[in-house]
């Protein structure tokens, strides 16, 4: 044989070895973390494995930051979760793809679109789906119009012109409620979420509820009033931050991380401006719709409450109560639990969401205890 | 050997060695390399074909459901709402959006594209062709999401003065009329396209430029042409069913466009009017469908979707057959 086919097998076989070498397992046998605690870790119940998790594309900032928080603390822990959409999150669960989804609404309890989505999961988990309110995203409603620094809305006005009723910025309504400041005659330019989206949801739903007769549209992910449609919350905010006399709804981070100006919400009690306390005032005031511990929220978009800010979209962590492997429930609890915690929840804050207001947060971490 | 009525008489006499009449001395490779060939070439063509009808066939089977459901015309309406009780769809807005922004592009991609295969073929120094090709080859090496990005960011603000000039200028023609609409209208859309398509056409026109007979060409040169009808005369009329190819290729990429179209479409609320205006938004039936790509949570409401692909498919396959057509025409011409 030449040397060049020596040489060609040794390569092959070389890179053979070093291919099969890494088909070892993934897992390695967990250390008898077992016995509970025991390390100097934080986090005392670290796992070790793989977690995959699926949903909202709102919560995605918070998620990946609480991802990393967990895996600094827990090095073995591998945890992904892909921001494809509430849908897209809840049919991954119910087809039990992922081990928890991240959803903008709770399981629906009525029939939509030929299912009933908590009846599915509850068949798919073998034992009842619990939401688990886990992050407050507000959402404000951004504008971009040249010399004006401070606007105040109200749900009727903020209706009509995301109707497409009101149409100029110095329109004499907006000039009302904001006496003393210069509108300009540019014509109000409206950007809706073009995609099916959790936010516009929860933005229809505030102003169905805020002002029934000047929004007399269906509510739902799909945006039913006027306007131009962008995708996703990334397009709605590029395409308002480059257009003088643009105005849409958007999550609180995006409207930062862009530097949009932010309307403050008048709701009866004075302007409200967007805040991570003013957001969780709104969700202390929610009533629970679940039994026990499924803790979906039905927030009240027209609260009167003083210094609250009613625009807020409360993501859900949707999960079985009693997984059918224990080492996943294990692995969901932990994970949660350092989620739901006060130096995660703090930290969120600079990602453009609001932390628990402590009610809540108390009924979600006993929800999380009761997860097996 | 051969006999007076020119029949030869080795073909019925044994040979040399005792052989057989009209067998070779085996000399050859044989036919085994002939029908290996031969058989993947065919099975190749067979699996190309077999596919397209495969997917033309999952198209359907998926679509029809939902079709016999629709309450509303497909090919006509302008509702999209495929979802809940009682699925009303109609594709026409997707259908005049993709038709318009796709003959946009190729009227301005084609003459573009031939005028630039032609310059590198005709008129460009010899030390200048290849680099120049490679050069206008890069733009295909671009990824389509660039492109989207791109467009949005910074073509977009060059752009608009022009939309707004034709608006304010040009406002009584129907085409041109004015809008609300900034953001991704289908005239943006189109240019975009036509970048994008740009190198398909040129490659593949100035291959075909290329292989035109040199003897056509000095020849008109000798009758007297000059260099411009020389190339009326012998390089296009041998390149036309070559562009017409590169053309359909060019519009086949055009028609299905997504991730650049998606990022810089601008969708159209519920009820708004009907305008012929090119400076209106309006999404594709490419973009409508990755848009919506994570909420196909019914099997109704995917064939809807579905269905809107199988409209894209059968027009382009339609456009291709025409283009076909009046290749083969062409040809028998020029044969």
């Amino acid at each position: 044989m030449s040397v060049s086919r020596v040489s060609a097998i040794g390569a092959i076989a070389l890179t053979g070895v070093l291919a099969l070498s890494a088909c070892s397992s993934e897992n390695p046998a967990p250390a008898g973390n077992t016995a509970g605690g025991g390390t100097s870790a934080a986090n005392g119940d670290c796992f070790e494995g793989d977690l995959k998790a699926e949903g909202s594309s709102a919560q995605k900032n918070a998620i990946d930051e609480a991802i990393s928080a967990y895996q600094t603390a827990c090095a073995d822990a591998n945890i992904d979760y892909q921001p494809s959409g509430s849908g897209a999150g809840i049919k991954q669960f119910i087809a039990k793809q992922v081990d928890f989804a991240g959803s903008d609404s709770a399981l629906k309890t009525e029939e939509k679109d030929g299912i009933v989505e908590s009846v599915e999961a509850k068949n798919s988990c073998g034992s009842d789906a619990w939401n688990l309110p886990m992050v407050t995203g507000p959402i404000a409603i951004a504008y971009n119009v040249e010399g004006v620094d401070k606007l105040v809305l109200n749900a009727e006005v903020a209706a009509k012109i995301f109707d497409g009723k009101i149409t100029s910025w110095d329109d004499a309504a907006i000039a009302e409620l904001n006496q003393g400041v210069k509108l300009p005659s540019t014509p109000i330019k409206v950007y809706f979420r073009s995609d099916e989206s959790g936010t516009t949801e929860n933005f229809t739903k505030y102003l169905k509820a805020a002002a029934p007769e000047a929004w007399t549209h269906e509510t739902g992910k799909k945006w039913t009033g006027k306007g131009e449609g962008k995708e996703k919350s990334a397009g709605v905010a590029t395409a308002t931050q480059g257009q003088d006399g643009a105005i849409t709804y958007v999550e609180w981070s995006y409207a930062q991380q862009n530097q949009l100006a932010m309307a403050a919400i008048d709701t009866g009690s004075g302007p409200v401006e967007l805040s991570a306390e003013s957001a969780g005032k709104t969700v202390a005031t929610a009533e629970q719709t679940g039994t026990g511990n499924d803790l979906a929220l039905k927030i009240d978009y027209a609260t009167k409450e003083a210094g609250a800010y009613p625009i807020v979209l409360v993501t859900y962590e949707i999960v079985c109560s009693k997984y059918a492997d224990p080492e996943t429930g294990k692995k969901v609890k932990s994970f949660l639990k350092s989620f739901a915690s006060d130096e995660v929840q703090g930290s969120l804050t600079s990602q453009g969401y609001a932390p628990l207001p402590a009610e809540v947060a108390t009924k979600v971490e006993a929800a999380i205890d009761a997860i097996s | 050997m051969s006999t007076v009525t020119g029949v030869s008489a080795a073909d019925e006499l044994p040979g040399p060695d005792g052989r057989k009449p009209l067998t070779g001395d085996r000399a050859s490779t044989g036919r085994l390399g002939d029908r290996l060939f031969g058989g993947a070439a065919t099975l190749s063509g067979v699996i190309v074909i077999a596919m397209v009808s495969l997917i033309a066939v999952f198209l359907v089977a998926q679509a029809l459901p939902a079709l016999t459901n629709n309450s509303e015309n497909f090919l006509t309406s302008r509702v999209w709402a495929p979802g809940g009780a009682q699925p009303a769809f109609g594709i026409l807005e997707f259908l005049w959006t993709t038709v318009a922004a796709s003959t946009i592009a190729m009227a301005l991609a084609v003459p573009v594209g031939v005028a630039v295969a032609l310059f590198l073929t005709q008129y460009a120094p010899i030390w200048m062709r290849r680099p120049a090709a490679s050069l206008v080859d890069l733009l295909a090496a671009v990824p389509s999401i660039v492109y989207g990005l791109w467009g949005l960011l910074t073509f977009r603000a060059f752009v608009r003065p022009v939309e707004q000039f034709l608006q304010d200028n040009v406002g009584w023609f129907p085409l041109f009329a004015p809008t609300r609409i900034t953001g991704g209208t289908i005239f943006f859309i189109g240019i975009v396209l036509a970048i994008m398509v740009l190198p398909i056409v040129t490659a593949l026109s100035r291959e075909v430029f290329d292989q035109t007979p040199t003897a056509h060409k000095e020849g008109a040169l000798a009758l007297g042409a000059t260099q411009w009808e020389m190339i009326r005369t012998a390089v296009l009329p041998f390149g036309k069913p070559g562009v017409i190819s590169a053309s359909m290729l060019a519009l086949g990429r055009a028609l299905g466009e997504t991730i650049a179209v998606t990022f810089l479409v601008s969708a159209l609320s519920d009820g708004t009017d009907w305008t012929w205006s090119l400076f209106n938004g309006g999404e594709t039936f490419a973009s409508k469908i990755a848009n919506n790509a994570a909420e196909f949570s019914n099997p109704s409401k995917t064939g809807a979707y579905i269905a809107a692909g199988l409209v894209l498919f059968v027009l382009t396959f339609i456009v291709n057959s025409i283009a076909r057509i009046v290749i083969e025409r062409r040809k028998a011409f020029t044969e």
